[in-house]
């Protein structure tokens, strides 16, 4: 590694890895935001597509500057904080959102070895960061003072709190499988086969349906219902900090992609050895795609769930099933003597 | 050096958080300033290579409780104006339950020894990670005592649901396994009508 050393030598020694560590965030920052950016491109054009239309395509070719130029706008705007409302939690809530939403990419591997922190407990970390996400929608409907954004922000906290105890359940049987809570060693687990495919397969399919409704999208969609609710939460907001919200959304998407990428889909594994001439990570980032394609492809398709099925799929079905599947891959590994070793 | 600068951070924000929720007027603010404690309180579990502790503490309390305290509180009607009136009725009393608390913290601290041994526990759990560590603790040493407390918590529940739960009439309810069960030959006739009589509302002969 060349670069680190140069900034050692350049920077000093406390300064220097410093000055790394900021290039290696930022390294995976901007990207992110690149992609969060086409993401609304591509789910406009993808919805465009799905219902015979042509989607945007008047700024740049094929419209490809569109993202660009709603960020100028929404930056643009002025930003609009209710008299009633309680100023800092309404700014603070967004910027929460936003925040987290990068956050959570610090555990994220991308390749073998390419990972900013290579925690022991990554998985715990990420589910961490994503039941905290919970709070900017909750502060912003309480802090907006107006009973639409308090309404969306109470259905937010209810669901997602709901929809994380299956999640938690599910990761439980990934972890039992692959025997650590370290991502890359869940990734390396996989090397014998997906999780996606195999005992785990129905985990696979609630593990992303549970992701819809974490992540707040279609048909979950309650926390912003404009049939009921105006804009639901962010019904108060303006300009950047709407869009932060509207961002930190997209980024979650991306981010329960890669996670469902990370868990089922073998991360940065390909499909068959004789592909691995193709680089780790463009596996990783083909698997996200596909995973994000399915998220426009679902909100194309599906209309929204009522409440009360939303909470009755969630604490009913889902709970009962990802609780029986714990049991059942546990007492499967156990019986067919494949329990991943423990001890250090 | 930076460890210990740390600790002094989080240690301080603990303490200065766990004192604004007591301090604070708004109810929501007390709840924010005790999730700012819980977040310190990872914190320090960090520092002390408790990464397991430190993350069931955010996911638990910080992403579960206190969204459930702050969503009770959220909906409370709380008035203000009321309460601070009725803050000089309950003075003597809750002054004198506080000083009681505090002189007995006061003699507890004063009579507080550090075992010798506990100094020098180990840090480190013979090459394992603390994850395991801890698994290996709860599900062999302390394995009754685990289940008991689940089993208390499980009562808990229980009992919280029977208090509060009510079953009103005439609410309408979507029963899928009968809406499922239904076949058409129970919600369908198909008459063949003729010309000029129309139907009549008898039931079927």
């Amino acid at each position: 590694m060349i670069i680190p050393t140069f900034l050692t030598s350049l920077l000093g020694p406390f300064l220097g890895p410093l000055a790394w560590m900021v290039l290696k965030i930022i390294a995976i920052i901007l990207p992110l935001l690149g992609a969060i950016a086409y993401l609304t491109y591509a789910e406009r054009k993808v919805m465009a597509a799905m219902q015979r239309r042509r989607g945007p395509n008047a700024i740049g070719p094929f419209g490809l500057l569109q993202p660009i130029a709603d960020g100028l706008k929404l930056l643009g705007k002025e930003t609009i904080i209710p008299t009633g409302a309680n100023k800092l939690l309404f700014i603070f809530a967004p910027l929460l959102t936003f925040t987290l939403a990068l956050a959570a990419w610090a555990v994220v591997p991308f390749e073998q070895g390419v990972v900013l922190a290579d925690i022991n407990v990554g998985v715990l970390y990420l589910f961490a960061i994503s039941s905290l996400s919970v709070y900017g929608i909750i502060l912003a409907g309480w802090a907006s003072n107006s009973k639409y954004a308090f309404l969306g922000g109470m259905r937010a906290a209810a669901q997602m709190i709901s929809y994380e105890v299956s999640i938690g359940l599910i990761i439980v049987t990934v972890l039992l499988k692959a025997g650590s809570l370290n991502l890359s060693h869940i990734v390396e687990a996989q090397r014998q086969g997906w999780f996606a495919f195999g005992l785990l397969f129905p985990m696979f399919i609630l593990f992303f349906i549970s992701g819809l409704a974490e992540t707040n999208r279609n048909p979950f969609d309650l926390p912003e219902g404009e049939s009921e609710l105006v804009g639901g939460f962010n019904t108060e907001y303006s300009s950047m900090t709407f869009a932060l919200f509207f961002l930190g959304e997209y980024a979650n998407m991306i981010l329960i992609s890669a996670m469902t990428s990370i868990l089922f889909l073998g991360g940065w594994l390909p499909p068959v050895a004789w592909l691995s001439f193709i680089p780790g990570f463009i596996w990783f980032f083909a698997k996200i795609a596909l995973c994000l394609f399915v998220f426009l492809w679902v909100r194309a398709t599906l209309p929204r769930y009522r409440y009360d099925q939303l909470m009755r799929i969630g604490w009913k079905v889902f709970l009962p099933l990802s609780l029986l599947w714990v049991v059942v891959t546990a007492g499967y590994l156990v019986a067919s003597g494949t329990l991943p070793h423990t001890g250090g | 050096m930076i460890s210990s600068l740390l600790f002094y951070l989080f240690a301080g924000v603990l303490l200065a958080s766990a004192t604004m929720v007591v301090a604070a007027r708004n109810p929501v603010h007390a709840v924010l300033f005790l999730i700012l404690c819980f977040f310190n309180a990872a914190g320090l579990f960090l520092l002390m290579g408790a990464e397991f502790l430190a993350f069931i503490l955010m996911i638990v309390y910080v992403g579960a409780v206190a969204v459930l305290f702050l969503f009770v509180v959220m909906m409370l009607d709380i008035n203000l104006r009321r309460m601070r009136q009725e803050f000089k009725r309950h003075l003597p009393l809750g002054g004198a339950v506080a000083l009681i608390l505090a002189a007995q913290l006061v003699l507890l601290a004063m009579a507080w020894k550090t075992d010798p041994k506990a100094l020098s526990v180990p840090m480190a759990t013979n090459g394992l990670d603390n994850t395991r560590a801890l698994g290996g603790l709860l599900y062999t040493q302390y394995f009754y005592p685990f289940q008991v407390s689940g089993f208390i918590l499980l009562v808990a529940m229980v009992g919280a649901i029977t208090l509060t739960l009510r079953t009103r009439k005439g609410v309408l309810r979507q029963n899928v396994t009968r809406q499922l069960d239904r076949s058409v030959a129970e919600v369908l006739e198909i008459h063949k009508v003729p010309i000029g009589q129309g139907i009549s509302d008898d039931p079927k002969p």
